[in-house]
């Protein structure tokens, strides 16, 4: 038993030695799988795993892009209002501001108007005292002059004469005035 | 090796009965086609073309799947695809670029998948009922897998550094001129020689050990039940136990010699790539 094995296990096979048909074989086997791998696996494995790699970047790339976009309308949004806010309080403030400066008009306009009323007025006032003046002055030397003719007579109707009294009379009546 | 197993022989008759060991012609059965040719198949070489099978089938489905993911734009992957995603990017990443960096390691993606993929996918078939031998358990495999992980980092090294990649791995810089003399003949050794040697030898005799170790074990337990009298029968179910753990342990090595030999591989070529040897 023992020499069997002693005697096998010598005459036989040096395990360390390839076998032509061994050689052949495992270049084979391992040239057909490089190849596969190589031109067939591989490219297809880095292919999807890249595509994948750039979809999630992608996908989170435009859920931020997303996000930034709501927050840039809303921000929009904030802004318009703000806009619009102090838009309607300018609009208020111009109202006012007119509806200040067509009262300070009127109330000019009525003022200018009562001013030229009362200057009418006066005007008006002086004319006709004028006016009566003269009237009073024929009419109280004509008073004058019948009541002295009544008095003096006939000799004093002489109209130059009279008229000249009269007039002397009543400058002197101015002078005394004054 | 062989004294022990002349011992383990001499051990096993002294227990009497029919008791063979395993020996190293496990390794060298008979030829089943094309016997006396450069192409002459046994059960290992037809083994090695099933795993070859196998992986281009399953790997065909996974390129279908990844195929469909990038045209259809799918991007969560189904069960099945992840299962494929999971295996090439251990690769991809955790061996390849983790050593190598991004564009060099998928430079060598192609080689070191390659590799990983055939040494798993060969070593497992040791603890495959029905199969029950490594397709590395025979040197030529490993050979041929060392040979290109050798002729690789050569290149590596010749493309990025050109002739003063040998000049920087045989003469390495730092050291006084007197002592090249006797660092030069260690480096050309260790580098040029030694390195495809032990990637190979190391796979192998890994896988040879493992199936000696779980024959010898299972046949043990099949005579103990079978031949042996009255409390030796006890020894099999020891023996059963062995075995069970042991073949738990193989498809531990298994995976683990995949990953030693493409991560040594990828080591060699970074050392290769880097500027400082």
């Amino acid at each position: 038993m023992i020499s069997r094995f002693v005697v096998t296990a010598a005459e036989a096979h040096n395990p360390l030695l390839p076998a032509t048909a061994d050689l052949v074989w495992s270049s084979l086997v391992f040239v057909v799988l490089l190849v596969f791998f190589w031109i067939k696996v591989l490219p297809n494995f880095k292919k999807t795993m890249d595509a994948r790699t750039e979809a999630i970047e992608g996908r989170l790339a435009a859920a931020e892009k997303a996000q930034e976009e709501a927050a840039a309308k809303t921000a929009n949004i904030e802004a318009e209002q703000a806009a619009a806010r102090s838009e309607a309080a300018a609009i208020r403030e111009e109202a006012r501001a007119e509806g200040a400066s067509i009262l300070a008009e009127a109330k000019a306009y009525a003022a200018s108007e009562a001013a030229r009323i009362i200057a009418t007025g006066k005007t008006t006032v002086e004319a006709e005292t004028q006016a009566a003046l003269v009237a009073l002055r024929a009419e109280v030397g004509s008073l004058a002059i019948d009541l002295a003719s009544k008095v003096v007579g006939e000799s004093l109707k002489n109209d130059k004469l009279a008229t000249g009294v009269v007039d002397s009379f009543l400058a002197e009546l101015e002078g005394k005035k004054k | 090796m062989r004294n022990a197993l002349s011992l383990l022989a001499l051990h096993s008759d002294n227990s009497g009965g029919s008791f063979t060991p395993p020996s190293i012609d496990e390794f060298y059965p008979q030829a089943v086609l094309f016997a006396g040719t450069p192409f002459e198949l046994n059960r290992i070489m037809l083994i090695r073309l099933l795993v070859m099978t196998l992986l281009i089938v399953l790997f065909w489905l996974w390129t279908a799947k990844f195929k469909k993911a990038y045209k259809t734009q799918q991007y969560v992957p189904s069960r099945f695809q992840f299962m494929g995603e999971a295996a090439l990017n251990f690769v991809r990443k955790s061996i390849a670029q983790d050593q190598l960096g991004e564009k060099d390691g998928d430079r060598f993606l192609p080689l070191l998948a390659t590799i990983f993929f055939v040494v798993l996918g060969m070593n497992i078939t040791g603890v495959i009922p029905a199969l029950n031998i490594a397709g590395t358990s025979v040197i030529g495999l490993p050979l041929v897998l060392a040979l290109a992980a050798y002729i690789t980092f050569i290149y590596a090294g010749i493309r990025k550094h050109g002739a003063h990649f040998f000049t920087a791995a045989l003469f390495p810089a730092g050291v006084p001129k007197p002592f090249y003399i006797l660092v030069t003949p260690i480096e050309f050794l260790s580098t040029f020689i030694l390195r495809p040697v032990t990637l190979a030898l190391r796979l192998m005799m890994n896988m040879i050990a493992g199936h000696l170790l779980l024959v010898l074990l299972f046949s043990a337990t099949e005579f103990f039940v079978f031949n042996a009298g009255g409390l030796l029968k006890a020894f099999g179910a020891g023996t059963l136990a062995f075995g069970f753990v042991f073949t738990l342990f193989e498809m531990l090595v298994a995976f683990l010699q995949a990953y030693v030999f493409t991560l040594l591989t990828t080591v060699y070529i970074q050392l290769a790539l880097a500027d400082e040897h």
